[in-house]
């Protein structure tokens, strides 16, 4: 099991840079979506290891958590690309009603 | 064999998810993204959870990623040509390897406590992982499994809200 566990360390670790690294916001989003895999690779992992179903339980809710965060999300981005034209992170420097 | 196996579908995986933070261009961060996801869904057969595999190319490499990648193509977004900082690369990395280092650490300090639910590899493989999981789902996590439908709902409203220029 900690070949696993490790494996899904590091795809953590490479999305943490991922998302501190680059600027646009919708390759920050994916690289968020990558850590929320390496989590539900170690859910899934534990719970085979541990024979408890649980843990594959809670990947369902993240899973459903990703989505809903993707639509919001993606529709943030399309609402804030009509306003400036540009979804680089450094244009969002202006806090507004 | 299997060992072989694991080692070579690590190697996609760690090479795709490196890919995916570095392309300059959005479309192959996605794709490299999804190819990532396939290797996830490996993973999990090999842990003896073909339906979480199956929910994991459909729902995450079918419906999230289409999504993204109508979003890439309908703001037409460009190869990413603005300069990297120098110190925003440094620090990012800095902070992830010790989020590494940390994770690692703790697998070696931590002690795993040992085998304690009901359900083994044969059991799994004789009743049927589909049919376990919703058992699972419909009797213990039937609350937050309800939940979770609200959860959806409340995207739905937001995103069609928010997409919308005049409501």
């Amino acid at each position: 099991m900690e070949k696993y566990l490790i494996v899904s360390a590091i795809l953590f670790a490479i999305g943490t840079i991922g998302v501190l690294t680059r600027k646009n916001a919708i390759v920050m989003f994916m690289c968020i979506e990558l850590m929320l895999n390496a989590v539900n690779l170690t859910f899934v992992a534990f719970s085979r290891y541990l024979g408890n179903l649980d843990g594959q339980v809670f990947v369902f809710f993240v899973m459903t958590v990703a989505a809903a965060e993707a639509a919001v999300g993606l529709a943030l981005m399309i609402a804030f690309y009509n306003n400036r034209e540009s979804i680089d992170m450094d244009d969002v420097n202006l806090m507004k009603w | 064999m299997e060992t072989l196996f694991f080692l070579v579908i690590t190697l996609v995986a760690l090479v795709s998810a490196i890919l995916v933070t570095t392309c300059r261009n959005p479309i192959n961060s996605a794709l490299a993204l999804i190819m990532t996801f396939f290797c996830l869904a490996t993973y999990y057969v090999m842990l003896d959870a073909p339906f979480m595999a199956a929910v994991q190319v459909m729902v995450y490499a079918g419906a999230i990623m289409v999504l993204m990648v109508f979003t890439i193509m309908l703001l037409n977004i460009r190869i990413d040509s603005s300069k990297k900082h120098f110190h925003m690369v440094v620090v990012g990395s800095i902070i992830g390897f010790f989020t590494l280092l940390n994770m690692v650490f703790l697998l070696i300090k931590g002690k795993s406590a040992l085998p304690t639910g009901p359900y083994s590899g044969e059991m799994i493989k004789q009743i049927g992982h589909t049919e376990l999981i919703g058992r699972e789902m419909f009797t213990n996590f039937l609350l937050p499994f309800e939940i979770t439908s609200i959860l959806l709902l409340v995207a739905i409203v937001g995103a069609v809200i928010l997409a919308k220029k005049k409501i």
